[in-house]
Parts: C-alpha cells; structure tokens; sequence
C-alpha cells in the first residue's frame, strides 16, 4: 500500500490542465495545510469521461486525488458518488463496500493520522460537488 | 544556568506524561503557543473560584480587589518592559494589539502619497492590517528589502525610507527565520525621517529581555500565550503622548467619560480608552502570573539557553546530511527546515507519529515562500523547557525521513 502511495505521488497520471472544453472545475483550499488544488471534471451522457487536478499537495492529498480520478474514469456518476461515500465511510472508521475502492484501500489507515483527514479527502469532496452538479 | 528538567515540573503537560501517537510529547512548536506552569494554571482558576467579579463597575471588595489586580498586572508588564502601567493596553493578543495601532493611527493619520513599510518577512498579522490601511487611506505599502540571508538590516532600512514614509512596522523577530532585528538603529533612522516604529514583539517579547525606552519603538505588541499564559490575552504598548492622539477602536462600556443623546462622547484616558467592554479578567490574572514566572527565571538566561539549543540542533540536524536548514544563523530558537525529498507537511505527519509537535507550512508568513523558494518548510521551535533529548528525538527521527509513510502503516 506504501508503494500505492508513493507510485501516484512521484507519478501522478491525472496531474494537469484540462484538456479541451467541456470540463466543470472547483478550487479547494485550507487554511491548515498548503494544499491548493483544482479538480476537473468531463461528464457525457451520464458518465465521467475525464478527471484531472492540478495544484500544490502533499504525497497524502497528490496520491488520494489522482487514484479518484483513476477510479471515477468510465463510472456513470451515479457510480462515482457512491464509491466517493464508500470512502468518506472508510475514512471514518465505518463499514464500507471495499470492493469499489481498489487503489484507494491504500488510505485505510488514515484515521490513525486525524490531522491528515483532511489530506486525504480534499481531492474526494471537491469531486463529489462537481458530481452533484452533473447528477 | 537553566534547568529544564526541574521547571518541567511546574508543568502539568509534562507531569501528566502527556502522550501523542504513543510516544512522550515532544513539544516544539513555541512559536506557535507555548505550555503552561503551574502559578498561571492557579490565578486564572483562581478568578473564578475565590475572587469572580467584574472590574470598575462596583463599589464592593471583590471588585475593588479586582481593580486592584489589573492595575497590579499593567505595573508587572510596566517592569517588564520598562514602561509606564499607564501605556499597558489589554488586548486579545498580538493580532489585535497590531490592528488597534493600525486602525487607531494608521487609519486616522495616513492619507494619499503616504507610505507604510514592512518586509517579506513579516507575519500575516503584521501584513493584513496595514493592507487594509492602504485601501482605507489611499497611502502605499511597501516592503524593505532583505539581505541575502533573509535579516532585516539599517543600511537597506535607509536605502528605501523616505519622508513619505510614515509607518514602519517590522517583528522584533520574525517568526520562520528567527532573526533578531537592530531595533535601536532601525527605530534612530525611522525617526530621523519622522516615522513611527511599530513593532511586533510576539516572537521575541517571550524569550528576550525587552527594554521599550531602550530601543525606542513607538509601538510594541505581543500575546500571553506565546509566553507561558493565557490565550486570548496580550498587550499593546505605546508611548503615552501617541495613545492620547489615537481613535479607539472599539467603542462602548468602560472607555467613556460621559455620553449624552445628542452624541456628545467623551472618552477616558489611554489605557482605558482602548479597554471597552469587560475585559479577558482570568486572562489579565493569567498573564501577570506567567510575567512574574518569567521574570523569575531570568529573561537573559532564557535567551542564552535558546541560543545553545539553536546552535545545537542545528549542528545535529546539519551532522544527519537530510535535512535542508534555512536560518542555520539566525539567533532566535527557531529552526526552519525541509527534509531532503520530502514535502513539508507529510513530514510533520511523519514527526507527530513519533509524539513530535513541529508545525509545517508558510508559517503564516506567506509572502515569504517567494524569498526562500520553496512551498513549505518544517518549524521546529524552542522554549526554555526543551531539552537537548527534545532536539536528538527530532534529529533521530529526521535520519529516517525517508520512511515518512511509516506514520501510515505502523
């Protein structure tokens, strides 16, 4: 699970600028950390079609964001909500469907960290908001 | 000579073994706030279990006991910064104090063409209020160079002054590199171009003998607890004739003379004038014990104890070939640095799942980031109850930085 980590930290495949037109995006910011990130979202007849972040991160928030965007690529976005609150169940300590999470179990033990929940989740909700403007 | 072993003992956050992640806490992030002895633990709870009242609002002892005490407090601070009880201004802290002068002077005497001076390194507080200034006045902000270490110095303090200059406001010592400012030349050259010096004194008010009259600042502001009291209580200090000349900021109960309906105010003395409202009391109590605590211990003494620890780790921190150390000469205990490819916060994460508090980020001072060029750094910082076994479990740990993701899988 470390090397989950440190692989989408050190190369994080969905770290950049939109591609083309057609992308929602939303800033996330916190006056806790230097996180400082965008996320964009592509939806298409119901389905995410692309996912990208760009920003300032630490490897916690630079690795949860870009498997997100891993994960919610091809889901219909009624998928992609639901795997997004299989997460937030992870994170805090209640049962959860692991079997959407994949990459994502990498984070299990975040509640052990409290004060990097935040890290861990700042990618999540900034994509659960585009979601529920596309559902 | 300082002991910390034997002052830890006055604190309860030590005599309590106070565990974080499983480990001892390792506490250093003085910068940040600071813990608490004994003695102020008492007079705060004191207030409320023997000695509630309000103040100058009553004819009855416990109020005139009341009195009594706060005006005991402003001659404590009077003491400890050699000036008078009556240029003692309570406030909440620092943020407050700077945005009194700011709003009280600033904002009444500047006007267009007017300039404000401060420096990269200064903390939010010392930046926000003065911007706010600017756009209220129409004067302008701008900022002294540092030299290449990051220290503000006289020379380029006189390369940028001007008789357009009205306010400069700079720290004592600033809060992420730790320098000690020449605050009796900066103050002799600021005044000889007929400014005002107003000083922020919340990182270097705690740990160093502050003499007002000696270094000649107009203004000096600094929280209780940053040094061992209370939060939500700190002091502005001004020089009595610039107190009279400025607006208060708040008005209401306990600053005014007299009020009619058709408007017409009168306002009490300074440091009344700037007290309205019932005041932080268990916070005024709290901070005069922490005073005398410190006064106790020696404020020389601290400073040269901090200056040991400073030397110290950042001489085992540079031994461990990991570390990238950013103030290595400043004065102050303040380190500020990043372990080698690691980002600066999953580094502190890294450290807290080793029961070590450092604070990781901008500090607060986020114009700065642009002068060291990086996003981030680590802050380890020192008080005079941390040890030399403090610093080697930051050092130790710092050796197997590498391994940050452990804090997520052990």
């Amino acid at each position: 699970m470390r090397e989950i980590i440190m692989d989408h930290y050190s190369n994080p495949r969905h770290k950049s600028n939109p591609d083309g037109e057609g992308f929602i995006s939303i800033h996330s910011s916190s006056v806790n950390c230097i996180d400082d990130i965008d996320v964009f979202l592509k939806e298409k007849n119901g389905v995410v079609v692309d996912a990208v972040w760009n920003g300032v991160a630490c490897a916690i928030s630079t690795a949860s964001t870009d498997i997100l965007c891993d994960l919610v690529l091809g889901k219909s976005v009624r998928e992609a909500l639901y795997l997004i609150e299989q997460y937030h169940h992870m994170i805090s300590e209640e049962p959860y469907d692991a079997a959407v999470l994949d990459e994502a179990l990498a984070f299990m033990n975040t509640s052990k960290q409290a004060a990097r929940i935040h890290c861990a989740t700042i990618g999540w909700d900034a994509m659960e908001k585009l979601l529920k403007e596309k559902k | 000579m300082i002991d910390p072993y034997k002052i830890r003992k006055d604190f309860p956050m030590y005599r309590n073994k106070i565990q974080m992640q499983k480990h001892p806490l390792i506490w250093l992030d003085n910068a940040s706030t600071t813990l608490k002895p004994d003695p102020v633990l008492d007079a705060v709870s004191l207030y409320y279990t023997n000695e509630t009242s309000n103040s100058h609002r009553g004819d009855y002892d416990l109020c005139f006991n009341m009195d009594k005490k706060v005006l005991e407090t402003r001659q404590t601070i009077g003491r400890f910064l050699n000036c008078q009880p009556n240029e003692v201004v309570f406030t909440s802290g620092t943020t407050a104090s700077i945005n009194l002068v700011a709003f009280g002077y600033g904002a009444k005497y500047l006007k267009k063409g007017d300039e404000i001076l401060l420096t990269q390194a200064e903390h939010a507080s010392n930046v926000l209020p003065w911007y706010k200034v600017a756009e209220m006045t129409g004067c302008s902000v701008s900022f002294i160079p540092l030299d290449k270490d990051g220290r503000l110095t006289p020379d380029n303090l006189r390369k940028v002054i001007s008789k357009k200059t009205k306010i400069v406001a700079v720290a004592h010592i600033t809060n992420v590199l730790g320098y000690i400012a020449p605050v009796k030349e900066l103050a002799k050259i600021t005044h000889e171009n007929g400014a005002l010096l107003v000083l922020d004194g919340a990182q270097s008010v705690p740990h160093m003998k502050t003499d007002v009259k000696d270094l000649d600042c107009d203004f000096l502001s600094f929280s209780g607890h940053k040094l061992c009291g209370p939060t939500g209580i700190g002091v502005l200090y001004g020089k009595f004739d610039l107190l009279c000349k400025m607006e208060p900021f708040m008005t209401g109960g306990g600053m005014n003379s007299k009020f009619d309906m058709c408007g017409d105010v009168g306002y009490l003395e300074p440091p009344l004038r700037f007290e309205a409202g019932t005041q932080n009391l268990e916070g005024i109590l709290g901070l005069k014990a922490a005073v005398d605590y410190l006064m106790k211990i020696g404020l020389d003494e601290i400073n040269y104890y901090e200056e040991e620890l400073k030397k110290y780790a950042v001489k085992e921190l540079q031994k461990t070939n990991n570390v990238t150390i950013y103030n290595p000469k400043s004065e102050a205990g303040i380190v500020t640095f990043n372990i080698n490819n690691v980002f600066a916060q999953d580094a502190a994460t890294y450290l807290n799942s080793r029961g070590i508090a450092c604070r990781s980020g901008q500090h607060c001072a986020k114009i700065l980031i642009d002068y060291l060029g990086v996003v981030a750094t680590i802050r380890a910082s020192f008080y005079f109850y941390t040890t030399k076994e403090d610093i080697d479990a930051l050092v130790d740990a710092v050796k197997n930085g590498g391994n940050y993701l452990d804090a997520y899988f052990n």
